[in-house]
């Protein structure tokens, strides 16, 4: 047996969540030892443990992970003010974790009175990440701005933020010097941008800026020639008369961002205005052109988010240059008109997946979508993680045959063995829930929608994914039997997300008494439905 | 009520004693075949029942305590806790697409739409919505075909609920959507009467929609200031609306004189 000192000193290598919850595992001594060494705990569902007793088990604490609401939430599907409020856990955090530095939340909801509790409580406190919350406005943010002398990250992913003023960055004192991510795109109203600038002036270690829509393309250039040590930088409305001083000046500006790797915003895109970026493209590993109609992704880089606008010709010019390319992010321009404009179709995904031999994440959203397709891809591209594809009809068949798409994801799931994402689409019937409780062994997560015959499919599921974690369905023909017959699995999961199938409440019920370490929530409906969100106890 | 899934919970104890659960048709029964679905019993319409359910409760003191109504469920004397809470209105209905942003002149089909399908964040949906409304000014002056998100709240519900604008064609369509949102608020009225006239609201009719009704609809407008809905066109209307509230109408008849200058202001020519 190491003597402690030894343990603790290997144990501080251990960074990753599931490795120190393994470790924990193994004896008592193991399990005190790491639980007083554990700097930054991750919780994946607010509802699976009372922050007391996370504060009692992990004494030494400086960051927390926390996520809120289901996925689902994100399309609408959960109502408001179904939960996932941070209030209690910031009034523990505040009595028992005094010196804590850091706080990441998803999907939850943050209250002006809670950035006031953060801003005052902690002394030391360095970052705040929220990604999809809400709940919170600008005052919250002035409340973070006064009183967090040393805040290095204020990184505001997709929030919904009640805008009083576009004051609240004036309250960062000039004394303070230490930012280093300012994230403030999804903010709608204008913020003062004489703030901004003196904010930028005086912040040398400032490494990712992402503005928001209201700041205009002229004013860039004094930006970035305030701050050409940026990693990361999103721009605002991308739009404006051209005019050749504006044009050279921006132009100038990016040259000197020898560090810049990603670029975002890109707003209401003038295209005169992008060659401007071209100087910088080839050290790009990520481009976020997803707000931009145009199509010009001549860029090499590793990360792409596009709109379908790029359309078949402009993803295989991508194949063809983007030797990098690691992920692809396709959105559609116009997802509620029937039949599109541009010529995307499942040969854009196919050229990619030939031409990108590291290509491993995909989010894909197209109009039509063949078995043959499918496998093609999955034989390009065995080394596929994560694989979301999105085919705007539901229950869209193979175009070619008509037939249903299974063979073509059974054969993704089939060749593609280190996959640990999946979003399915058209029309899927129990026959590929075979394939995936088959092949599937290391997928975590699962999205279905629209597919399906009887619990047969989620039986095949539940007992044939080992590695699944959380599994959202919506509008599946999935009752009670598969749900209580694997209810022991849903215990190791994370979640499960059921709605609009035909799981009775009566079955709600009894899994909730049956298996008392699960939390079981029915969301109420008129209709003659259920929905159930499941929570299993973390870890 | 309490006597049937009484029945039923003792039902599936008896067939789930065992352990190894084997799914074979022949074998399991465990649905509720053909029962009306239990939960319509259980809740409340337009108010939100929390229970909590057996075992591990759901939310700390900020789920019971923040306004919802808390209730428990007898089950043979034992207390069985189930948390139940309002889900948002399933199916909105597109009866109009109007394809402006292609400039063809013959519509697509109107699709019907259903709520979180395709998957793409509101926030990206509203934000392309606003793009196309700014490349297509010179052409159409009217938002694009994508979707508004607006927040719809009311006075004594704990809950907000988010409508997408750009579904609905007219007010009586919004209404009714509304009406089965938050079911206890009719706007029986303001539909019919909307029809009717097209000026905008005389006096009365305001006076007497206030009085025919307990609550009224009204919306946030880019001025910030509160509106009665119906006072405008509904073009107008989507354009201009950023969040709705269904207000008590004893709060709400301040909002009349207002209303009334403010449209006799808009039905006057200026630019859209």
């Amino acid at each position: 047996m190491f003597p402690e000192e030894v343990l603790e000193h290997v144990f501080s290598f251990l960074t990753s969540h599931t490795d120190r919850n393994s470790v924990s595992l193994v004896c008592k001594t193991w399990y005190e030892m790491e639980r007083w060494c554990r700097k930054r705990v991750f919780i994946g569902n607010c509802y699976a443990v009372n922050p007391k007793v996370i504060i009692k088990r992990f004494p030494e604490v400086k960051g927390v992970e926390l996520k809120g609401k289901p996925h689902f939430a994100d399309f609408n599907l959960v109502p408001e003010g179904w939960g996932g409020f941070v209030w209690p856990w910031v009034v523990e955090f505040a009595k028992g974790y005094p010196w804590l530095e850091e706080i990441r939340l998803k999907r939850m909801v943050v209250s002006d009175e809670c950035l006031e509790i953060v801003a005052k409580s902690f002394s030391k406190f360095r970052v705040l990440v929220l990604e999809s919350c809400d709940g919170f406005s600008t005052d919250g943010l002035a409340s973070i701005a006064s009183h967090c002398r040393n805040l290095r990250v204020l990184d505001l992913r997709e929030c919904e933020v009640e805008e009083l003023s576009g004051h609240w960055l004036s309250h960062f004192p000039d004394s303070f010097t230490s930012l280093e991510v300012l994230n403030i795109a999804c903010l709608g109203s204008e913020v003062s941008f004489s703030a901004l600038e003196r904010l930028v002036a005086r912040s040398p270690k400032l490494k990712t800026l992402r503005l928001n829509r209201t700041v205009p393309l002229e004013k860039l250039s004094t930006l970035l020639q305030r701050a050409p040590q940026l990693i990361d930088f999103g721009t605002g409305s991308y739009s404006a008369e051209i005019r050749s001083d504006v044009y050279s000046s921006l132009k100038d500006a990016f040259s000197s961002c020898k560090n810049l790797k990603s670029l975002s915003g890109f707003w209401d895109v003038t295209p005169a205005y992008l060659p401007v970026v071209h100087s910088v493209c080839s050290q790009l590993t990520s481009l976020n052109l997803s707000y931009a109609s145009t199509q010009s992704p001549e860029l090499t880089k590793i990360r792409l988010v596009v709109l379908d606008c790029i359309e078949d010709t402009g993803l295989n010019t991508v194949s063809m240059t983007c030797k990098d390319l690691r992920e692809l992010v396709v959105f559609p321009s116009e997802p509620f008109v029937g039949d599109a404009e541009v010529q995307l179709t499942e040969q854009g995904l196919v050229s990619v997946s030939q031409g990108c031999s590291k290509l491993q994440s995909v989010l894909y959203f197209c109009r039509q979508m063949s078995n043959s397709a499918l496998i093609s891809i999955s034989k390009n591209r065995p080394n596929l993680t994560c694989f979301r594809l999105c085919i705007i009809e539901p229950t869209v068949p193979d175009y070619l045959t008509l037939e249903p798409l299974d063979v073509g994801f059974g054969s993704i799931v089939e060749n593609c063995k280190q996959l640990t994402r999946l979003s399915m689409s058209g029309l899927l019937t129990d026959r590929v829930f075979e394939y995936i409780g088959t092949h599937a062994k290391n997928l975590d997560m699962l999205s279905i929608a629209f597919a399906g015959d009887s619990d047969l499919g989620l039986h095949h599921v539940l007992s044939g994914c080992d590695s699944l974690r959380k599994l959202e369905i919506r509008d599946c023909p999935f009752g009670d039997k598969a749900l209580l017959a694997n209810a022991s699995k849903l215990e190791k999961m994370r979640s499960l997300w059921m709605s609009s199938c035909l799981v009775s409440f009566g079955a709600c019920k009894l899994l909730g008494q049956k298996m008392p370490g699960l939390n079981v929530e029915v969301i109420d409906e008129r209709e003659n439905l259920n929905s159930l969100p499941e929570y299993a106890p973390v870890e | 009520m309490i006597t049937n899934m009484e029945k039923q919970a003792k039902a599936y104890e008896i067939m789930t004693n065992n352990k190894d659960l084997n799914l074979k048709a022949t074998e399991l029964r465990l649905g509720l075949p053909g029962s009306e679905s239990p939960e319509r019993e259980v809740v409340v319409h337009g108010s939100a029942i929390k229970i909590l359910v057996a075992g591990a409760k759901r939310g700390f003191s900020d789920a019971i305590n923040g306004g919802y109504g808390v209730g428990l469920v007898k089950n043979g004397g034992q207390e069985t806790d189930v948390l139940v809470t309002p889900k948002p209105a399933l199916l909105e209905k597109k009866t109009q697409v109007s394809d402006k942003l292609n400039g063809q002149s013959s519509s697509p089909a109107p699709k019907q739409q259903v709520v979180g399908w395709p998957p793409i964040r509101s926030f990206r949906k509203n934000t392309m919505a606003v793009s196309h409304t700014k490349n297509k000014e010179e052409d159409d002056p009217k938002i694009g075909s994508g979707c508004l998100y607006v927040k719809v709240s009311m006075d004594g519900a704990p809950y907000l609920r988010k409508v997408d604008l750009e579904i609905y064609s007219c007010y009586l369509d919004l209404s009714s959507a509304l009406e089965k949102m938050f079911s206890c608020f009719t706007i029986g009225q303001y539909g019919s009467q909307e029809v009717r006239t097209r000026e905008g609201l005389s006096e009365t009719r305001l006076m007497d929609l206030l009085h025919g009704s307990e609550y009224v609809l009204t919306y946030e407008d880019k001025d910030g200031d509160w509106m009665l809905v119906g006072d405008v066109p509904w073009d107008m209307f989507i354009a201009s609306c950023k969040r709705l509230r269904i207000m008590k109408s004893s709060d709400a008849i301040g909002l009349a004189p207002r209303a009334m200058e403010k449209s006799r202001n808009r039905t006057e020519p200026n630019n859209e």
